[in-house]
């Protein structure tokens, strides 16, 4: 029996332990139920193309002919899908050895010049919104190439352009963690067996970082896959399969980008555009399910 | 080749490449610095766009794009340090945990433009919020909300052990020594962390194309009244930021001085990003003297 004035039971600082408890949960809760309506929304949207509409996944994934107004309508998004893996796979290979050499000079070679200037520079590339990168490339890099290579200057080269400076950021900066993580003990004993420094890098450096490396590259190649407006942009949006890096294409993203506004929800077309977003969704699964494995090789 | 001029050749070859990496930022940043400061002037800031006349400003987009970041925050930030908290001190190591982490690693690595479209599905037409702000910083939030988890964590796991122990050891709740000891000592990592991620939500367009919309209503600058449809502070009127302003004259823009306005609007961005940018290092800074002593 609680008599008045006696305390109540339960203790105020066990109630605030529980309040603190709770409310934090809560919100790891909303977290993980945001997550799985994400997928689980696109999912089913992206999905009814092939119950609702009948639509061929060979069709989708293999056909090279987008013609949604046509008669019969065809859903061939295999320009779309090419157009995303070239750009994305051109943007990391250019990236990937100018963030390295980069890493290199900060953490190996110049440590003073490279804290002083080029982390800063990076820093801020890491800061600028995409569609400053679209309207850069749109006025400096289309134009350039306009003049330099037959075509219109737009396509695949101005893409990967574009987005290899956009992701230069992510491999340049987890490259000069694993670069500065190393023990340095590993250098010292290559060093003290009399190599240069170039052999040290390349025989002992390089080989021990490498997993964490490609993590960057992989990191900056999902980025470059999801990146819709800057691409969008620059690409030149034509729904063919282009005979050159400098002819007008798409990606996933940039034909999303196009027609998701213009087409009515529930339609056929628009179905399919979930399709490709699905497919968005799919690939960023596989990229971090790489990004996993290679962090796990680093750890070893 | 002798091993001392490999040495020589590859120092030269990644000094060069480092060296491009340095220019092409300067000439970035020159670019759009001196093809867009000229047309900044306070008329431009402050002017409604026109669509097919020149002369059109960014008044209501640059509004626009700084409400949503409020928003976005007062959204944002009490879940991102709610998760975080969660993750950082409550969770158990375990199954459970990891498969959280690797969920929200997930949700931090999806393109912008899925988050966007999943706004659309969701907040703009189930929830019926339509082309709004609101639906914007909703789908901001999803977008930026791995983020926030991740600085909050980082900020706790920089507070010293000793000091935590020391807390618990005079008997004070787990809750207790979260907010009134940890929390603020890492205030500051988790001040500067947030800051930055202002500036990416600030130049984010991809996720907001769907969500916020396309368009701005005309806006009623007299009106602060937050249910008056044209007043610039109600939640549910569809926004146009600066950064979809940016894509959309690009890409459509009528305007004859379209590539002026969008080298003037990108100049803005810039320079927003990098006040957000200063801002942060400031402040961190400022508050690491306060709380530690160090001059």
């Amino acid at each position: 029996m609680i008599q008045s004035g006696e305390k109540p039971k339960v203790k105020k600082h066990i109630i605030e332990e529980w309040t603190g408890k709770i409310v934090t949960s809560l919100c790891i809760v909303l977290l993980v139920v945001t997550i799985f309506s994400m997928v689980y929304f696109v999912a089913t949207k992206g999905l009814s193309s092939f119950f609702k509409d009948g639509i061929n996944l060979g069709e989708v994934l293999g056909g090279s002919k987008w013609k949604p107004e046509g008669e019969p309508p065809m859903f061939g998004a295999l320009p779309f899908i090419i157009g995303s893996f070239s750009t994305s796979i051109l943007a990391a290979l250019i990236a990937a050895p100018l963030g390295i050499c980069a890493a290199l000079l900060m953490v190996e070679i110049l440590p003073k010049f490279g804290r002083k200037y080029l982390q800063p520079a990076i820093e801020l590339l890491a800061g600028i919104p995409s569609v400053v990168y679209g309207f850069v490339g749109l006025s400096v890099i289309v134009p350039l190439y306009r003049d330099l290579f037959p075509g219109q200057g737009l396509g695949i080269a101005a893409g990967a352009s574009v987005l290899s400076i956009m992701i230069l950021p992510t491999i340049t900066s987890i490259a000069t963690d694993a670069l500065a993580a190393l023990p340095a003990g590993l250098k010292e004993g290559s060093y003290a067996l009399g190599a240069t420094r170039w052999q040290t890098l390349y025989r002992t450096v390089l080989p021990t970082t490498m997993p964490s490396l490609l993590t960057g590259v992989v990191l900056g190649m999902a980025r470059a896959f999801g990146e819709a407006l800057a691409v969008q942009m620059v690409i030149g949006n034509a729904p063919h399969i282009p005979n050159s890096l400098f002819e007008s294409t798409s990606t996933l993203t940039s034909v999303i980008t196009l027609s998701m506004g213009n087409t009515v929800m529930g339609s056929m077309q628009n179905n399919v555009l979930w399709t490709l977003a699905l497919i968005l969704m799919m690939m960023t699964f596989v990229f971090v399910f790489i990004v996993r494995w290679l962090e796990r090789r680093a750890q070893r | 080749m002798s091993a001392k001029t490999a040495d020589k050749i590859a120092t030269a070859v990644i000094i060069t490449l480092a060296g491009f990496i340095v220019l092409v930022m300067l000439g970035l940043l020159g670019f759009i610095l001196v093809r867009g400061l000229g047309h900044i002037s306070w008329d431009f800031l402050t002017s409604a766009p026109e669509t097919i006349k020149e002369g059109g400003g960014i008044g209501p987009q640059l509004f626009n794009s700084l409400f949503l970041l409020v928003l976005t925050l007062i959204i944002t930030v009490p879940l991102g340090l709610g998760a975080g908290i969660y993750m950082s001190e409550y969770a158990k190591p375990g199954k459970v945990t990891d498969f959280i982490r690797l969920i929200v690693e997930v949700l931090s690595s999806f393109p912008s433009i899925v988050v966007g479209l999943f706004g659309l599905l969701v907040f703009v037409n189930v929830f019926g919020f339509g082309f709004s702000l609101f639906s914007g910083a909703l789908a901001l939030t999803v977008f930026n909300l791995p983020l926030m988890v991740r600085i909050t964590e980082q900020g706790l796991a920089s507070v010293p052990q000793a000091q935590k122990e020391a807390s618990l050891a005079l008997g004070l709740s787990k809750w207790k020594t979260i907010k009134s000891i940890m929390l603020p000592i890492a205030t500051p990592i988790i001040l500067t962390g947030t800051i930055l991620a202002a500036g990416r939500v600030f130049g984010e367009a991809a996720a907001l194309l769907f969500t916020a919309g396309m368009s701005s209503p005309r806006l009623d600058f007299s009106d602060w009244n937050p249910l008056s449809p044209m007043s610039p502070l109600n939640p549910f009127r569809p926004a146009e930021t600066l950064a979809v302003h940016i894509w959309k004259i690009n890409s459509e823009g009528l305007a004859p001085d379209a590539p002026e306005i969008a080298a003037g609007a990108s100049a803005v961005l810039i320079l927003m990003v990098l006040v957000f940018n200063l801002l942060a290092r400031f402040i961190g800074r400022l508050i690491h003297k306060k709380f530690t002593a160090t001059k």
